[in-house]
């Protein structure tokens, strides 16, 4: 039996005396579209960040596809992974930023050719072939000498998705993608999210787009203080809420 | 004032026009006789101040022409060109590696390297240098061995290796170094932190990061200021005169006690500091705008202002 893509267990985190994660438990299974939404400083991000270490979890363990994520069991103790494979667990993890981070020095194509050649050691001639494909695949082609400075929020959000692409990650993490854009740009990003979750990519959305959620999520959960208050198929759970704090979110937000 | 509001009628209104036709919606600047007048009297200053710098008789500058390429002069250039280049490169790579050590996780290294800074940048440069010319007072042989007074595998006469060279080339890149990493530090505290997190999520090791990533960030916000310290360098190096370094002021110095022309061999030392200086300024130019690449901005300024500003000589000794 194939493990599930993401399970998280009893993950706690804190921040000084903050305690951010109080205690997650999440199965998330391959293919999967799950949206994950909340209050501010509910959590959401930093959980999303544990997922690929990082931020270290201070307790509890998260298995990406069967592997335990940024430690290793010893002696019936858990201890910090090796650098090199912790770096090979993220490669196989993709995460879009809120703020893009595209890097500036480099134009769109050398952006997505960046994780090939640098982590990958592909050559440099294939990775600009397979960097044109993908930026073609998120109707970037005719961008792909402009600097991100040159490009619009949306534009660059849509390199940074295909970024992460290159790598052929499992998993596809994305942590508030169009939060940061104006509102007529916001719709060309969730068409590229779209057609990724088609292809059948297991993606993992912190959002506030409940339309996005509704449509593409397979499932939707809904955190507050650093707990899972309730989850489910997000038609019914953003239909008829059963918990009072989600009620009471869904109805600011919708 | 009645005159300038004249003038102006007369500047906007060429010939009679209508309210609609373009002679009427151009715009016409006042002229400003305070301007005019201050140009007036710098440029009357600045001719005044040619001509009897050109026509004074104690000028000598038949003998500014006869030594301006004299080969000691030449080679006294030689060596400041030598001592600035290696000084800055050997900097530089210091300062990198102290900037790295401050933002590194270790608290003693970050001790080490805020205890360098502090020394190198607490004292004159002038006592340091003096200090590396009289070392051997303090360690008169310098060996390789065990270290605490263990057993030695070679050892070295301290005055027979640290020279009048190599004494400069220790002092100026180790003050230099102290220096270099608060401009080093700067530059990467300016990269976002989000472009190492992004990095990081690709699968990038922190060598990789810091290379490929935020190095070359930060080099737009070091460049700048390291063109100062190289242009500020190569008049820096003047100070190794005291312990007899060999360079462009050093030989002048030499040669003008035996000829008595001070003033002749200050002006030809003076004319390839300035030399120098726009070549170095020049360089400055292309390489800034090699790192601002992706920034959408340009290197402010013209070319030819900035060798203006280079030329400089206030506030490089320190």
């Amino acid at each position: 039996m194939t493990p599930p893509m993401v399970r998280c267990q009893q993950v706690r985190k804190s921040f000084g005396h903050l305690e951010v994660l109080r205690g997650i438990d999440l199965v998330i299974e391959r293919g999967q579209v799950v949206c994950v939404v909340g209050p501010s400083g509910s959590g959401k991000s930093t959980l999303l960040r544990c997922l690929n270490h990082l931020e270290e979890p201070q307790a509890g363990r998260i298995h990406v596809d069967g592997e335990l994520i940024g430690y290793e069991e010893r002696g019936g103790r858990l201890r910090p992974l090796p650098d090199a494979r912790l770096r090979r667990q993220r490669e196989s993890i993709g995460m879009v930023f809120q703020r893009f981070h595209l890097f500036p020095h480099r134009t769109a194509l050398g952006n997505v050719m960046e994780g090939l050649v640098a982590v990958k050691g592909v050559r440099v001639a294939d990775a600009r072939k397979r960097a044109g494909d993908l930026l073609d695949r998120v109707g970037l082609a005719d961008r792909a000498h402009h600097y991100p400075a040159q490009l619009s929020g949306g534009q660059q959000q849509r390199v940074a998705i295909a970024r992460s692409l290159a790598m052929s990650p499992k998993l596809m993490l994305f942590d508030e993608p169009t939060s940061a854009l104006d509102p007529e740009l916001v719709g060309e990003v969730l068409e590229v999210m779209k057609d990724l979750a088609a292809s059948g990519m297991t993606m993992i959305v912190v959002t506030h787009e409940m339309g996005f959620a509704r449509e593409v999520g397979d499932h939707l959960v809904f955190m507050d203080d650093g707990l899972i208050i309730e989850e489910g198929p997000p038609r019914e759970v953003l239909a008829a809420p059963a918990h009072e704090r989600t009620r009471a979110f869904l109805s600011k937000v919708l | 004032m009645d005159r300038t509001t004249d003038q102006r009628v007369r500047a906007a209104d060429p010939a009679p026009a209508g309210p609609d036709t373009p002679q009427a919606n151009r715009i016409s600047h006042p002229v400003r006789p305070g301007r005019w007048l201050a140009a007036g009297v710098v440029a009357l200053v600045l001719v005044w101040l040619g001509w009897s710098i050109a026509v004074n008789p104690n000028l000598h500058w038949d003998i500014v022409v006869d030594y301006q390429f004299d080969s000691v002069i030449l080679e006294g250039l030689w060596v400041t060109i030598q001592l600035t280049v290696a000084s800055m490169l050997i900097g530089v790579v210091l300062g990198v590696v102290v900037a790295l050590m401050q933002i590194s996780e270790s608290r003693i290294l970050r001790t080490g390297a805020t205890a360098y800074v502090w020394f190198f940048r607490g004292t004159p440069l002038l006592v340091q240098l003096i200090f590396w010319f009289n070392i051997a007072l303090i360690f008169p042989e310098i060996g390789l061995g065990v270290p605490f007074g263990g057993p030695k595998l070679v050892t070295w006469e301290t005055n027979a290796l640290v020279t009048g060279f190599v004494a400069a080339l220790l002092g100026l890149s180790i003050n230099e170094g102290a220096y270099m990493s608060e401009i080093v530090r700067a530059g990467l505290r300016a990269v976002d932190p989000g472009q190492q997190e992004a990095a990081a999520a690709l699968g990038m090791s922190r060598a990789k990061i810091m290379r490929r990533v935020v190095l070359p960030q930060a080099m737009r916000i070091i460049v700048p200021p390291t063109g100062n310290q190289f242009i500020s360098m190569l008049k820096t190096t003047s100070l190794v005169s005291v312990i007899a370094g060999a360079d462009l002021l050093t030989v002048a110095q030499r040669l003008y006690l035996t000829n008595f022309e001070v003033i002749a061999l200050l002006i030809v030392a003076s004319i390839w500091y300035l030399v120098l200086t726009t070549v170095a300024t020049i360089g400055q130019y292309f390489l800034e705008r090699r790192f601002s690449r992706g920034f959408g901005t340009t290197v402010p300024g013209t070319l030819r202002g900035r060798i203006g500003r280079n030329l400089r000589f206030t506030g490089t000794a320190r």
